[in-house]
C-alpha cells in the first residue's frame, strides 16, 4: 500500500493534485471569501439597519443559507443558473463560484456584524458626543477597531472554504478532490489517493491556520 | 444656557427620570449627587441626547435640541462629554484622539488643532505622551486625555459622567485637579460625582437627585451643612461616614 501510494499516486500524479487541484481549490476559496466579503458587508449593514424590511431580508437570507446544506446550494446554482440565464452561457466554474459566494456571504456577514458589535459601545458614544455623525463615527472609530476582530475570523472562514470547496468536485470542477477522483479512476486505487488527498488538505489548512494565528497575534499586539 | 423642562425617561418598565426641570447658567459648575440608580447619569446623558427622553425638552442656547429634525450633531460639538470609562480611541495616538473631531468637523485646520492639542496637553501634564497610544497610559492619564479631547472642540459646556469612578484611588486626585483647573477658568460644567469633597469644593451649586427627581438643590454650603430634605440628610450621613 505504501509503495502504491508513492509509485502509482504521488510520483505519477502529483501534478494533478498540486498544480491543477491546488490551483482550483485556492482560487475557488479566494473567490468565495472575497465575494462573500463584499456581499457579506452589505448584508451586515442591512442586518444592523434602522429600516426593519432591510433587517428582515438580511435575516431571512442568512437563516436560509445557514440552515440548508452547502451541497444543496451548489446543486441549485449549478442547475438553475444556466437554465435561468442561458444567454450568458455560464461555465460550470462560474456557477459553482456563485453558489460559494452566496454561501460565504451569509457566514461572513455574521463575522462582520459580530466584529462591529464587539467594539465597546462607549466608543460610539464618545465619537457621537464629540459631534461626529453616525457614519463618520463608523468609518473613523468603529470599523478600524472592528477590523481587528474581523480579519482573523475571515482567515478562518477561508480555511473552512478550502475544505468546503471539495464538495464542488461533485461537478468535476478541478479542485483537489476532483484530482482524487481523476487519479482514482485512472489507477483503480481507492485508499492511496485518498490518503494523499487528505495529507494535502491537512498540510494546507494547518499552514493557513498558522498564518492566521501569527496575524491574529500581530493584531492583538497593536491594540 | 441649558434649560431642561419636564424630562421623563424610562428603560422598559423602569421609570428612571420622573420629571426634571432645571436651568444651568453660563459659567456655573453644577454637581449632581445622589445614590446609585437615582437617575443622575441618565439625566446627564439626556442633555446631549445620548439617551432620548420620552417626554420633555432640552433647550440649549435658545434652541430646542429635542425637537424633531434638530441637528443634534451640531449641538453636540458645543457640549463636551467625559465618561466614566474614558472611552479614548485605542487605535489612535494621543494627538490623533484630540485632533480627530476638530479637523474632521472642520472646526480647525490640522495645524491649529495640533497646536491646540499641545497647549491643552501641556496644561494637563501629558505633553510628553503626544505620540503614545492609549494602551501605554494609566487610567488617570486616559481620563485626562479624554478631558482634553472634549475640550479641543472648544465646547460651551462640559458634561462629566462620574469621571473618577473607574479610577484607582491614587489617580483620582490628578483627574479632579484637572477638572478643577478648567472649572475655575470659567468652563460651564455639570459634574455627576460620588466625590463629595470635590463637589463641595468646586461647584457653585449642588443638585441632590433621588428616585428620578431633583429632591433638593442649593449652594454646597446649604446642601452639605444644612440639608433640609430627609433623603438628602440620610444620603449624606451614609456617604460621609466613610
Amino acid at each position: 500500500m505504501f509503495e502504491n501510494l508513492i509509485d502509482k499516486v504521488i510520483v505519477r500524479y502529483w501534478d494533478v493534485f498540486l498544480l491543477e487541484g491546488l490551483k482550483y481549490t485556492l482560487a475557488l476559496s479566494a473567490i468565495a471569501v472575497c465575494g462573500g466579503f463584499i456581499f457579506g458587508s452589505l448584508l451586515a449593514l442591512m442586518k444592523m439597519s434602522k429600516l426593519a424590511p432591510l433587517r428582515w431580508i438580511a435575516a431571512v437570507y442568512i437563516e436560509v443559507i445557514r440552515g440548508t446544506p452547502i451541497l444543496l446550494q451548489l446543486y441549485l446554482f449549478y442547475f438553475m443558473l444556466p437554465q435561468w440565464l442561458p444567454m450568458l452561457e455560464l461555465s460550470k466554474f462560474t456557477c459553482v463560484s456563485v453558489a460559494l459566494i452566496v454561501n460565504s456571504a451569509a457566514y461572513v456577514s455574521e463575522i462582520i456584524r459580530s466584529g462591529i458589535q464587539a467594539v465597546d459601545p462607549g466608543q460610539m458614544e464618545a465619537a457621537r458626543s464629540l459631534g461626529l455623525s453616525k457614519t463618520q463615527a463608523m468609518v473613523r472609530i468603529i470599523i478600524p477597531q472592528a477590523i481587528k476582530n474581523i480579519l482573523p475570523a475571515m482567515g478562518n472562514e477561508f480555511i473552512m472554504m478550502v475544505k468546503e470547496t471539495s464538495l464542488a468536485s461533485t461537478f468535476f470542477i478541478g479542485d483537489i478532490m476532483t484530482a482524487y477522483r481523476t487519479v482514482q479512476g485512472a489507477t483503480y486505487l481507492v485508499i492511496e489517493p485518498l490518503i494523499f488527498t487528505g495529507i494535502i488538505y491537512f498540510v494546507l489548512t494547518f499552514l493557513l491556520s498558522k498564518v492566521v494565528g501569527v496575524f491574529e497575534r500581530r493584531m492583538q499586539a497593536s491594540d | 444656557m441649558i434649560e431642561v423642562r419636564g424630562l421623563h425617561k424610562s428603560f422598559g418598565a423602569l421609570h428612571v427620570l420622573k420629571g426634571i426641570d432645571e436651568h444651568i447658567y453660563k459659567g456655573e459648575a453644577v454637581s449632581i449627587i445622589g445614590p446609585s440608580g437615582s437617575g443622575k447619569s441618565t439625566f446627564l446623558r439626556c442633555i446631549n441626547l445620548l439617551e432620548t427622553p420620552e417626554q420633555g425638552q432640552v433647550i440649549f442656547e435658545g434652541s430646542d435640541i429635542t425637537a424633531k429634525g434638530a441637528k443634534i450633531d451640531r449641538y453636540r460639538q458645543k457640549m463636551g462629554m467625559v465618561f466614566q470609562q474614558f472611552n479614548v480611541f485605542p487605535h489612535m495616538t494621543v494627538e490623533e484622539n484630540i485632533t480627530l473631531a476638530p479637523v474632521m468637523l472642520k472646526k480647525m485646520s490640522k495645524a491649529d488643532a495640533q497646536s491646540k492639542a499641545r497647549e491643552l496637553l501641556e496644561r494637563v501634564g501629558l505633553l510628553d505622551k503626544l505620540n503614545e497610544y492609549p494602551r501605554r497610559l494609566s487610567g488617570g492619564q486616559k481620563q485626562r486625555l479624554a478631558i482634553v479631547r472634549a475640550l479641543a472642540m472648544e465646547p460651551d459646556v462640559m458634561l462629566f459622567d462620574e469621571p473618577t469612578s473607574a479610577l484607582d484611588p491614587e489617580m483620582v486626585g490628578e483627574v479632579l485637579n484637572v477638572i478643577k483647573d478648567f472649572v475655575e477658568s470659567g468652563m460651564t460644567s455639570i459634574i455627576v460625582t460620588h466625590e463629595m469633597a470635590f463637589a463641595r469644593e468646586v461647584s457653585n451649586r449642588v443638585l441632590f437627585m433621588d428616585e428620578g427627581v431633583i429632591m433638593e438643590q442649593g449652594s454646597p454650603d446649604e446642601i452639605f451643612n444644612y440639608p433640609k430634605n430627609q433623603r438628602t440628610q440620610d444620603f449624606l450621613r451614609r456617604v460621609l461616614q466613610h
